[in-house]
């Protein structure tokens, strides 16, 4: 009875309710096909516009806040070194290496180190780390330190004009030589406030043209050096172009490396083994005889430099710095033509733009873009080759360390027994063989995996002249002693890729 | 509100709203140059630049001269070759629209299996001898684990 009346209402309803319903579906498919509209303009907007020119950049634009303005991307990157993150065998937390590994304070008696050896953190934290650092603060240093730990090439000018240089464009390059000589020779504690910021935007990119350049007066003279000798350098093709050519010029790298090269070269101005050359304290790089372990003590030797002599031994020894860019130079990846670049500042994408992570870092912290790109394998098995042989280096050195421990204890014991100078001059000369070769595997910043045969190869030889000098060290009277390769423990969670998100 | 209810003024309001949308999805659809993703031009897969690398090096590569992505990268019959473009098509802008895929891009197992049919489809003849010995399903051999660099050269 009563349906007539109810079902009459309902139809009056339903075609409301699909008028609703159209309206909803159509308007919610409208908002999504708007979204989609702005996402492809986005994209495409993205990928006609790299750059958006606020600033006008100049030789004279230090502050890297500035360079930011056009650059926001690569400054997002440039600025998260400040991030504090650790990886099994390295990583950018403030370590003091005295602590974790006490050997050092041995190897490194009568030499600043022996004060302070905390691991560097990140590049934005180089200048006010060198500042702080007790090697500093204890021993007056000299200002050709600030070369690698500041943003010179401003004050530089300013000392080479001071100094006699005529102040235009022409001479830029003359006025910065100079003023690296004045500035090398100045006490540190001076030296230091000339410079405002850690290494900045300015001393890899040309600000005109954004090209990535060289600009490090050291690097520039001791890449000229390592030109001009014979030594192989298969890896940097355009010093091989440059030696057949008639060598008038002296080999430039602003002028004849191609990008990829420069892509290493501008991390090789600091990231290398250097002294302090003479009086003036030049900064120098140890290149004339080539980019080997080998070719480096074999210059030392050659002009009769030691870095100090030994507390303990009396030994004239050497303090190898952190010659990575030496030792990538005898690895598998800088043969297959593989730059810094590529690894630490893996190429990444920002929407439809591809830029290259201006966060230098561990490719450990970033492994799917710093490795994947060429080798096509999960992270895991990319992060246990690694460690395979990371382990296989530290297990080396761990040994070497006892070994040159227990040389320099013999050398000391020997003396004591009443050897004479003549008698320990060859235990002394192994120990600066042995202390060298460690050295310069502990001070580089891979664990042997920027040429992991040549890490194994240097530690063999560091192993070798130890326990050679200590068998002269025990005939001499010292006695035996044998320290365990666990002079200290290695650090890290065993197993446990440090792998963080990306 | 009487008159605005009655059928024909509803049927020309939804036929505005329909044809607005189809205008939208129509203008969209051009202006994400979706008409080229039907063609063999190696250009349409470079549209979205993430597909740079691999455009760049291919041009740089001994297969330049022979083959354009097409003809490696989707099978050559009609309906394989279309339903292959409607999967890549749609993850490849799900995940340039969401920003979610794994980088660098991966290619995945189908899109591997196409790859290799591909060779052997221009190589076999000189594939016969080692294609012949792989006929157990997942036990085939993989042509670009060895020539990696056949159809995307050294990148940088």
């Amino acid at each position: 009875m009563s349906t007539p009346d109810s079902s009459a209402p309902a139809r009056r309803r339903r075609p409301y309710a699909v008028l609703w319903l159209a309206l909803i579906l159509g308007a919610t498919g409208t908002v999504a096909l708007l979204l989609l509209l702005q996402n492809i303009a986005t994209r495409k907007r993205e990928a006609e516009q790299v750059v958006f020119k606020i600033v006008d950049l100049t030789e004279n634009t230090i502050d890297p806040r500035e360079w930011g303005k056009n650059f926001p991307r690569q400054y997002d990157g440039y600025i998260r070194t400040v991030d504090v993150e650790r990886t099994r065998y390295g990583g950018s937390e403030s370590v003091q290496h005295l602590d974790t590994r006490p050997v050092w304070k041995t190897i490194f008696d009568g030499y600043a180190f022996s004060i302070d050896y905390r691991e560097e953190r990140g590049h934005a934290y180089m200048l006010s780390d060198q500042r702080e650092t007790e090697r500093v603060l204890q021993r007056p240093q000299p200002g050709a330190c600030l070369h690698c730990h500041g943003s010179v090439l401003g004050a530089y000018r300013a000392k080479g004009v001071e100094a006699g240089v005529p102040n235009d464009e022409a001479h830029r390059h003359e006025a910065v030589m100079k003023g690296f000589e004045v500035v090398c020779a100045m006490p540190y504690s001076e030296a230091t406030k000339l410079v405002d910021h850690p290494v900045a935007c300015v001393d890899c990119h040309d600000p005109g043209t954004m090209h990535v350049r060289v600009t490090r007066p050291g690097f520039l003279n001791g890449i000229a050096v390592l030109a001009a000798s014979d030594a192989p350098v298969p890896h940097l093709p355009s010093i091989g172009r440059w030696r057949q050519g008639d060598r008038s010029k002296r080999y430039d790298p602003n002028m004849l490396a191609s990008r990829q090269e420069m892509r290493s070269m501008t991390c090789g101005q600091c990231h290398v083994e250097y002294h302090f050359a003479g009086e003036g304290k030049l900064l120098t790089y140890p290149w004339k005889n080539g980019l080997r372990m080998d070719d480096e003590e074999k210059y030392y030797d050659e002009i009769g430099f030691s870095d100090w002599t030994h507390a303990r031994s009396g030994a004239k020894v050497l303090k190898a710095q952190h010659p990575e860019f030496e030792m990538w130079s005898q690895g598998i990846h800088a043969r297959s033509g593989v730059a810094c670049a590529d690894c630490h500042m893996a190429y990444k994408r920002e929407g439809a733009i591809k830029i290259s992570d201006h966060h230098v870092r561990s490719p450990m912290l970033n492994l799917a873009r710093a490795c994947q790109q060429c080798h096509n394998m999960p992270e895991e098995e990319l992060a246990a080759r690694v460690y395979a042989i990371q382990d296989r280096t530290r297990g080396l050195m761990d040994r070497s360390e006892a070994a040159v421990l227990d040389l320099i204890l013999a050398i000391e014991a020997a003396k004591g027994a009443g050897a004479t100078e003549e008698q320990l001059a060859a235990p002394r000369d192994l120990q600066r063989k042995a202390q060298w070769r460690l050295d310069w595997v502990s001070a580089e910043n891979s664990m042997g995996f920027h040429a992991d045969q040549e890490a194994a190869r240097i530690l063999g030889e560091s192993l070798d002249f130890a326990r050679q000098g200590q068998v002269l060290s025990v005939k001499l009277g010292a006695p035996v002693v044998i320290s365990p390769p666990t002079v200290a423990t290695t650090p890290g969670p065993a197993g446990q890729p440090p792998v963080k998100g990306r | 509100m009487g008159k605005f209810t009655t059928p024909a003024a509803l049927l020309v309001a939804l036929c505005v709203i329909a044809g607005a949308l189809v205008g939208l999805s129509g203008f969209t659809f051009v202006y994400a140059k979706g008409g080229s993703y039907l063609s063999n031009d190696p250009a349409a897969c470079n549209n979205c630049h993430i597909m740079r690398d691999q455009f760049d090096a291919w041009q740089k590569t001994s297969h330049h001269a022979y083959a354009t992505c097409n003809d490696c990268h989707v099978p050559h019959d009609v309906l394989g070759k279309y339903m292959t473009k409607i999967d890549h098509g749609y993850r490849h802008s799900r995940g340039f629209t969401f920003q979610d895929f794994h980088e660098p891009i991966r290619i995945t197992a189908s899109s591997l299996s196409v790859v290799e049919h591909n060779c052997v489809r221009c190589h076999e003849t000189a594939a016969s001898e080692i294609t012949m010995h792989a006929l157990r399903p997942g036990d085939e051999t993989n042509c670009v684990h060895c020539h990696a660099g056949a159809g995307h050269g050294a990148s940088r």
